[in-house]
C-alpha cells in the first residue's frame, strides 16, 4: 500500500504542460471520429448489398448480372455518369440544407418544397431578365432569387419555432403541401405554357452542359451547377467549423442551455438556421432551371427533398459525407433505371431504404433528437 | 500504512481481488481490492476518477472484469451479469435515478418483477408491499404518488426500496447524497443504520470525508485505479484520508478557518459592485421562486448564499446572469444591467460559474480549446471566421495555469474528468476580465485535491477586489469563504449575516424556514 505515487495528480502546481503527448492521442482521437463517422454507413451498404442479393435471387435473376448492369449503367459510360452526376447535384443542394439544420438540432422535412420555390424563384426572375445577357452576369440575380425562394419557405417554420415553439417538423412537412400547391397552381394557371406544366424558357443565364465540352457526356443533364453544389459544400464546411456564427450554430445543436449561457440567442439561431437551410435547398433548383431545361415544371425534382434527409444522415452532416452519399443515392436512382430490364427499378428503392434505416438507427444527430423529444414530452423527470 | 485494519473475520460478504478493467487504453481499475465484512457499513472513497463506480459496477455484474477474482459471501462470482448479482443480492443505487417519471411508486417499485393477478397489474398488492418495506425500514414514501412530483430526496428512496424489494442483501450506493440537503442526508445515513443492523450490508461510494467520519466503519481508500489504503473509522482522521486520497497533504475545506477582515470592511463605505435590488422571479405556472430579494456587495466581499436546494437560488444566480426574466434592478458598478443579454453583461465584466456543468457550462462535445472560449467567442475572431491561432494559444495558457489534464486542448471536454470540466469552467470564468462573479456550486462533484484549487482562486479573485456572489449547498464551503452570509428560504432572503454571526446553529433555523429576519 503506497503513499506516494510518482504520476498522482497535483493540484495547484504550475508544472509545464508535456505538449509532445498531444500529438499522438490528438491522432488516435481523430482516428476514432472518423472511424466513428465512416463506419455505419460501410455496414449499412453493405447490408443494403446483402438484402440486395436476396430481391435479386427471389426474382430468379443473378445479383452478379444486376450489379454490374447498375454499374455499366452509371459509373460505366459517360452519359450515365453525367446522369448521376446531374441528380447528385441536386442532391447536394438538399443534403446540406438538411444537415444544416441536424448541425442546430433542427430537423428540416420541408426541403422539398424549399428546392421547388428556389427553382420556381429563378425561373420567375429568369422569365423577367431581358435575352442576351452573359451567363455569369445574371447568375448572381439568380442565386439571390432561388435563395430568397428557399429561404423564404424555410424561414417561416424557423420563426414560429422561435416565436411559439411549434415543432419545425410539423411545419415543414404541412408547408410541403401548402407550398407545392400554391406553386403548382401560380404554374398551371398563371404562367403555364398551353399544353404543358411548364412555364415558358428563360431567355438568358443559361448554365453550360458537361457534354458542352466533354462531347461523349452527349444528351446527359450534368451542368456546372456542379460547380456550385462543390462550393456550397466548402462554404458549408468553412461556415460551421471555422466561423463564429457556425461556432454559435453547432453549439445550439449540441447543448442549447449551454449555447444560450454562452450568450447565444438560441431563438434567433434557429430560425436563421432554418431559413440558410431553406436557401441552400432553393439553390439547388438551379440545376434544374439554369442548367438543364430552362423553366419551371411542377414536380421537376420530385423525392430530391426527401432524399436529401437520407443524404445528410448519411453523410453524418459533414460536407464530405454529404458529397459521397449524394453520389451515392444518385447512383442508386440511376441504376434503377439501368436495371429495370432484370428486375423491377423499385429494387433500388429498397436498397435506398435498407441504407437509410440502417444509419438513421445509427447516427447520434437521429439518437439526438429522439432523446431530445422524449425529454421534453416528460417534464419534471427525476432521471438527472 | 500504519492505520490499516487488521483483515475481517472469516467469509467477508464481499471481497474483490487484483481487479483489472480497461475500456479501450483507460485502465479504470489496475489491481483494485476491497474486502467488506458481513453487516457493516463500508465507505468507499477516492478522488474522481479513481475508479470507484467502475470497481462497484464490476461487483454488480455490468461489466466484466479483465482480470481478477470477485467473491460474495465465499461463493467465487467472478464475471457473473447482473441477473445473477440481483439474484444473489447484491443491489446497486446509481448516482443518475433509473426511474419511470411518469408511474407511480409502487409501479417504480415493482418494475421487473411485477406483481399480477391473472394478466392485471396487482397494484393494490404492489403499494402494500411498498407500504411494508416502508415500514420495516424507515423509507416513507407515499406508494400511489407520481415519481415526477417527489423531491429527489423522495426519488432516491424509491430507488434504495426498489433495490430492497428485489431481495439485496448487499447494497451499494454510488455517491448517494450528492443532491440531497444536509436533513434529507441524515434522514438517509438512519435508513442505512436501520439496514445495517436488520444484518444488511453497505458499500457507500462517495469523496466526501465528513460523511466518510459520519457513517461507515471502515474504509478503502482508492486512487487512479488501484486500492491505496484500508482503515478503520475510528482508528483515523479526516486529514489521514485526504491524504490517502490525493497523495499528499491538502487543506480542507471543512477545517478552513475563515480568516480576517474582508478588505470591504477595511475601506469602508464603498460603491457596491452588484447591487441588486427588489428582484422578482417567476417560475414555470407563475409560480413565484425569487421575491423581493435584495442585496449589494462590495469590491473584495464575497458574499455566500446558504440555504436548502431548491428555494430560489438557481433562479437568482440565472436572472442576474441574463438567463432568466426578472423585475427589480440589478446593476453592476452603478450601470443597470436590465436590458443587457447574456453577452452584452458578460462584456459589462460579469462572470458566471454556472451550477450545471455538464448541461450548460461546458458543451460536452466541443474541444478544451473551444470550451476555453465559451462566451467569449465574438472575442476570438478574424473576420467572420474564428482565430483558431489564438484561440490555442489562450488554452494552452490556461491549460498550464489551471493545470487542466490531460494538457491537451483539442480534446473533447467529455473525455475528462469532472474536476478538470470544472477547471475549463472556473479558468474560462477568472481569466476574463470581470468584476463581479457567481459561482454557483463552484466544487459540486469535484475532488478534495480541485476543492482546495478551487476555493484559492475564489478568494484571490475577493483580494483583487472583484464582488463575488457564492452559492452552495455545502454549509462548511459558504464558511470557509463567505465575509457575509445570506440565507434564502422560500425565494426570499431570510436572513443576512456578518460572517463572524454566522455559525451552523445561527443559520440552521433560517434554512428549514422557522425563523426569519432580513
Amino acid at each position: 500500500m503506497s503513499t506516494t505515487d510518482p504520476t498522482m495528480v497535483q493540484v495547484g502546481g504550475d508544472t509545464p504542460t508535456p505538449a509532445a503527448t498531444s500529438a499522438s492521442s490528438d491522432r488516435s482521437s481523430r482516428r476514432a471520429a472518423i472511424e466513428e463517422a465512416v463506419l455505419p454507413p460501410l455496414v449499412a451498404l453493405l447490408l443494403a448489398v446483402v438484402v440486395g442479393d436476396i430481391l435479386i435471387i427471389t426474382f430468379g435473376q443473378s445479383p452478379g448480372a444486376v450489379y454490374r448492369l447498375l454499374l455499366e449503367g452509371t459509373w460505366g459510360n459517360a452519359y450515365g455518369f453525367g446522369q448521376v452526376l446531374y441528380k447528385a447535384t441536386t442532391l447536394v443542394f438538399t443534403g446540406l440544407a438538411v444537415g444544416l439544420g441536424l448541425r442546430a438540432g433542427l430537423f428540416n422535412i420541408g426541403a422539398e418544397s424549399q428546392l421547388a420555390a428556389g427553382g420556381f424563384c429563378a425561373a420567375l426572375v429568369g422569365l423577367l431578365l431581358p435575352a442576351g445577357i452573359p451567363a455569369l452576369l445574371c447568375l448572381p440575380i439568380y442565386l439571390l432569387a432561388a435563395a430568397i425562394g428557399g429561404g423564404a419557405v424555410g424561414a417561416v417554420p424557423g420563426v414560429l419555432k422561435a416565436r411559439f415553439g411549434a415543432h419545425e417538423v410539423i411545419v415543414t412537412i404541412m408547408l410541403n403541401f401548402i407550398v407545392l400547391a400554391l406553386l403548382n397552381y401560380l404554374t398551371s394557371a398563371k404562367l403555364h405554357v398551353p399544353d404543358t406544366l411548364h412555364t415558358a424558357e428563360i431567355k438568358s443565364g443559361a448554365l453550360p452542359r458537361v457534354s458542352d465540352v466533354a462531347a461523349a457526356f452527349q444528351g446527359s443533364a450534368a451542368n456546372a451547377t456542379i460547380l456550385l453544389a462543390v462550393l456550397a459544400a466548402f462554404v458549408f464546411g468553412w461556415f460551421l467549423f471555422r466561423t463564429r456564427r457556425g461556432f454559435e450554430l453547432r453549439a445550439v445543436g449540441l447543448q442549447p442551455h449551454a449555447a444560450e449561457y454562452a450568450g447565444v440567442h438560441v431563438g434567433s439561431v434557429t430560425w436563421r438556421a432554418l431559413a440558410m437551410s431553406g436557401a441552400i435547398a432553393g439553390i439547388g433548383g438551379l440545376n434544374y432551371v439554369l442548367g438543364y431545361k430552362h423553366y419551371y415544371e411542377e414536380g421537376f425534382a420530385t423525392g430530391a427533398g426527401f432524399l436529401g434527409i437520407a443524404v445528410a444522415l448519411v453523410g453524418r452532416s459533414h460536407p464530405i459525407g454529404i458529397c459521397l452519399a449524394a453520389l451515392l443515392f444518385a447512383t442508386l436512382s440511376q441504376g434503377g433505371l439501368a436495371v429495370n430490364a432484370l428486375v423491377p427499378k423499385q429494387m433500388v428503392d429498397v436498397l435506398q431504404a435498407v441504407v437509410i434505416l440502417a444509419v438513421a438507427t445509427s447516427v447520434p444527430e437521429v439518437r439526438r433528437l429522439l432523446r431530445g423529444a422524449r425529454r421534453s414530452g416528460a417534464p419534471g423527470s427525476t432521471a438527472r | 500504512m500504519a492505520d490499516t485494519a487488521a483483515p475481517p473475520a472469516p467469509t467477508p460478504a464481499i471481497r474483490l481481488r487484483d481487479i483489472v478493467k480497461s475500456f479501450g487504453p483507460v485502465q479504470a481499475n489496475r489491481g483494485a481490492e476491497l474486502e467488506v465484512a458481513r453487516g457493516e457499513i463500508h465507505a468507499l472513497v477516492g478522488e474522481n476518477g479513481a475508479g470507484k463506480s467502475t470497481l462497484m459496477r464490476v461487483l454488480a455484474g455490468m461489466y466484466a472484469p479483465n482480470a481478477g477474482t470477485m467473491e460474495v459471501e465465499g461463493r467465487d462470482v467472478t464475471g457473473w451479469t447482473t441477473s445473477d448479482a440481483i439474484a444473489a443480492g447484491v443491489g446497486m443505487v446509481h448516482q443518475h435515478f433509473m426511474l419511470v417519471p411518469t408511474l407511480t411508486v409502487a409501479e417504480n417499485v415493482m418494475l421487473g418483477s411485477e406483481l399480477t393477478r391473472g394478466p392485471v397489474l396487482d397494484r393494490a398488492a404492489a403499494e402494500q408491499a411498498v407500504a411494508d418495506l416502508s415500514r420495516r425500514t424507515g423509507l416513507v414514501v407515499p406508494p400511489r404518488a407520481l415519481v415526477r412530483e417527489l423531491s429527489v430526496g423522495q426519488a432516491q428512496r424509491v430507488e434504495i426500496l426498489k433495490t430492497l424489494y428485489r431481495g439485496a442483501k448487499i447494497l451499494v450506493l454510488d455517491e448517494p447524497t450528492a443532491v440531497l440537503s444536509p436533513p434529507e442526508v441524515q434522514e438517509l445515513w438512519t435508513v442505512l443504520r436501520a439496514l445495517r443492523d436488520q444484518g444488511g450490508t453497505i458499500v457507500l461510494i462517495t469523496h466526501k470525508l465528513d460523511e466518510v467520519i459520519d457513517v461507515s466503519e471502515t474504509i478503502t481508500v482508492m486512487r487512479a485505479g488501484r486500492t491505496v489504503a484500508r482503515m478503520t473509522t475510528a482508528g483515523t482522521t479526516p486529514q489521514a484520508i485526504a491524504r490517502a486520497m490525493v497523495g499528499r497533504d491538502v487543506a480542507l475545506a471543512l477545517d478552513a478557518e475563515y480568516t480576517g477582515v474582508s478588505p470591504a470592511q477595511e475601506l469602508g463605505a464603498v460603491q457596491a459592485l452588484l447591487e441588486v435590488r427588489n428582484l422578482d422571479v417567476v417560475g414555470v405556472g407563475g409560480v413565484p421562486v425569487v421575491r423581493q430579494a435584495s442585496f449589494s456587495i462590495a469590491p473584495g466581499e464575497i458574499l455566500g448564499i446558504a440555504g436548502v436546494e431548491g428555494n430560489g437560488q438557481t433562479e437568482l444566480v440565472e436572472a442576474i446572469a441574463g438567463l432568466r426574466a426578472a423585475t427589480g434592478t440589478i446593476a453592476l458598478g452603478g450601470r443597470d444591467l436590465g436590458p443587457l443579454d447574456v453577452r452584452r453583461r458578460g462584456d459589462a465584466g460579469l462572470s458566471h460559474i454556472p451550477e450545471d456543468r455538464h448541461e450548460r457550462a461546458l458543451v460536452l462535445d466541443y474541444t478544451v480549446a473551444e470550451n476555453l472560449i465559451l462566451g467569449q467567442q465574438h472575442r476570438f475572431t478574424q473576420g467572420a471566421a474564428l482565430d483558431q491561432a489564438r484561440i490555442l494559444e489562450h488554452a494552452r495558457g490556461l491549460i498550464s495555469r489551471y493545470d487542466i489534464r490531460p494538457p491537451e486542448p483539442a480534446i473533447a471536454a467529455r473525455t475528462l474528468s469532472g474536476g478538470n470540466q470544472q477547471k475549463i469552467v472556473v479558468a474560462r470564468e477568472m481569466s476574463r476580465d470581470f468584476k463581479v462573479l457567481l459561482a454557483a456550486q463552484p466544487t459540486r462533484g469535484v475532488d478534495v485535491g480541485a476543492i482546495e484549487f478551487i476555493h484559492a482562486r475564489l478568494r484571490e479573485a475577493r483580494d483583487q477586489g472583484k464582488a463575488v456572489l457564492l452559492v452552495s449547498a455545502d454549509l462548511a464551503e459558504v464558511l470557509a469563504l463567505s465575509d457575509r452570509v445570506a440565507v434564502m428560504y422560500g425565494g426570499r432572503i431570510v436572513a443576512m449575516l456578518p460572517r463572524s454571526e454566522a455559525t451552523p446553529d445561527a443559520l440552521g433555523p433560517y434554512m428549514t424556514g422557522a425563523e426569519r429576519a432580513a
